[in-house]
């Protein structure tokens, strides 16, 4: 790491459990193939991504809607130089899209060469199980 | 409210710093800072310490105690303030809001960053994860470059701003840096070698990017009651304070053609100084990457909106233009030590007012003898507007 004398720190290896409980239906709804996102009962305000709580309105009493699948992409990059974790991965290209709900979404956007994307494209958001087993969602050609 | 203003400054070489500990670093900014004052370190009633990367980039998961110890400023109020890439303007906040309430007479605002102490993949995660990691990081692997980058690709989109325009900001930033000794890369560089470089995130490519680097900086501040009982001579009046922030996902923002959290903040440091865009001699702007110092130019008044890459071009944020930026070197070309960025913007928009040690080349004329410093943390997930005066 550096031509200067070093010492190695101690190692340790760190891997948190993030609870989802609150938002099971929504990871349990990726696996069905369904991109969920919540709605508060009170204002009627939709969360993307999905909130078990609404701070417009201070409830806690939320809706499951299941999303429309129609997006416009807004903005798009492709990552090449990746982070440890994604180092496994090809270059990956990352959009937000806009849904017809008013959310936008940030996921993957595969399926297209990197010179067929523009900003203002129609996609498709799909839910998906990576082939490592993480339930995702994604964009693809429509 | 007090009155309040900067007494001393320091900044340490800026770089690949791995012949220092975090402790080290931050001394070499202290001393020159309390050496500028004309004070100890046992006077120093309140210390806040701007940081980002504790015990993820760099081992110490306490820098404030260990940096205070290692610098003699053990017993003051201490605290380490977080804001991501403006960690230690908030930093500068909380030390002036100190002396402004009354709290005390002289404190103290410190950045320091060890950013080199691991793989550049690992430290690509860490900043990658610093947005929110459970809806943009988990299964994306956005990274800090593909947060701009998706700025870059919307301003590009909507105003036709391109590739050789972004390049423009390294070519023009590379330039000055050159000339700044504590600088981290003092190479001049051309359009072609902006556009010809990797890579990272499209449409941003590698000399878009700031480095990673190491490197501390410290302002000290006083109350109008303790500059005159120090005597100090070119007092440097903090006039404006303004701050704000946007949500930690970017798919809940408007739009991707500027930072909401930058015109808000600008808009009230404008109104607490009393001025106008118009009357800022010169600029400190946040420029992470290429993009981020066009969108600020926007942002923060100096040109319609979607005409920043207009004031590039015609070379009015250069010495002698308009409103000259960056002549430090910016973050781009001097470095970008996350958590001590704040307080080395306010280390140079200092040393410009009193005209004062700055290399032949990059002072700049001074007519109102105002300076402004804007430094965002992420990617306007906050955002702090400093403006000084002499």
């Amino acid at each position: 790491m550096s031509s200067m004398p070093t010492i190695k720190s101690r190692e340790i290896k760190i891997v948190q459990d993030i609870p989802i409980s609150k938002t099971l239906k929504f990871w349990e709804g990726l696996k069905e193939g369904k991109v969920y996102a919540t709605k508060c009962k009170k204002c009627g305000k939709v969360y993307f991504p999905p909130s078990a709580d609404c701070p417009e309105c201070l409830s806690s009493e939320m809706d499951w809607i299941e999303l429309s699948s129609e997006a416009e992409i807004e903005t798009f990059t492709h990552v090449v130089v990746r982070p440890t974790t994604f180092q496994q991965y090809k270059p990956y290209t990352v959009a937000i899209g806009k849904l017809k709900e008013g959310v936008r979404v940030l996921a993957w956007l595969t399926g297209f060469k990197l010179s067929q994307i523009s900003v203002g494209m129609k996609v498709k958001l799909v839910a998906k199980i990576s082939p490592e087993g993480y339930a995702t969602y994604e964009f693809v050609p429509p | 409210m007090r009155k309040v203003a900067v007494i001393g400054v320091g900044n340490s070489k800026f770089g690949n710093r791995s012949d220092v500990n975090v402790a080290e670093l931050a001394f070499e900014a202290v001393k020159p800072s309390l050496e500028d004052a004309g004070i100890s370190a046992k006077n120093v009633e309140f210390v806040a310490i701007g940081t980002a990367g504790a015990g993820a980039w760099y081992e110490e998961l306490l820098p404030a105690v260990v940096a205070a110890e290692y610098c003699g400023l053990t017993k003051a109020g201490l605290m380490r303030c977080e804001a991501a890439c403006a960690s230690s303007s908030a930093a500068f906040q909380a030390a002036y809001s100190t002396i402004a309430s009354g709290q005390a007479d002289i404190a103290m605002a410190l950045g320091v960053e060890k950013m080199r102490e691991i793989d550049t993949p690992t430290a690509m995660e860490w900043i990658g994860r610093a947005g929110y990691y459970l809806w943009e990081f988990h299964n994306f692997g956005l990274t800090f470059p593909a947060y701009y980058a998706l700025h870059a690709t919307a301003h590009m989109a909507k105003f036709g701003t391109t590739e050789e325009d972004l390049a423009l900001v390294a070519v023009k930033n590379h330039k000055y840096g050159s000339m700044n000794p504590i600088a981290h890369l003092q190479n001049r560089i051309t359009v072609d070698d902006v556009l010809s470089s990797m890579v990272i995130a499209s449409p941003l490519k590698l000399f878009d990017c700031c480095p990673m680097t190491d490197g501390s900086a410290a302002v000290i501040l006083a109350s109008e009651e303790k500059v005159k009982e120090l005597g100090i001579d070119t007092p440097v009046w903090v006039a404006g304070i303004g701050y704000s922030s946007g949500t930690a996902n970017l798919s809940k923002r408007l739009d991707y053609v500027g930072l909401e959290a930058s015109v808000q903040a600008a808009q009230m440091a404008y109104k607490m100084a009393g001025i106008a865009p118009s009357q800022v001699d010169f600029a400190e702007f946040h420029d992470c990457f290429t993009i981020a110092e066009i969108m600020a130019y926007e942002d923060l008044g100096f040109c319609p909106k979607g005409e920043g890459a207009k004031l590039i071009r015609e070379g009015q944020t250069e010495i002698g233009g308009k409103i000259p930026v960056n002549m430090d070197g910016g973050l781009k070309a001097k470095g970008h030590p996350i958590g001590t960025t704040g307080c080395s913007m306010i280390y140079e928009v200092t040393k410009q007012l009193r005209e004062e040690a700055v290399e032949r080349g990059r002072q700049v004329p001074l007519k109102n003898y105002i300076g402004l410093a804007h430094n965002v943390g992420g990617t306007g997930h906050y955002c702090y507007v400093t403006i000084l005066r002499r």
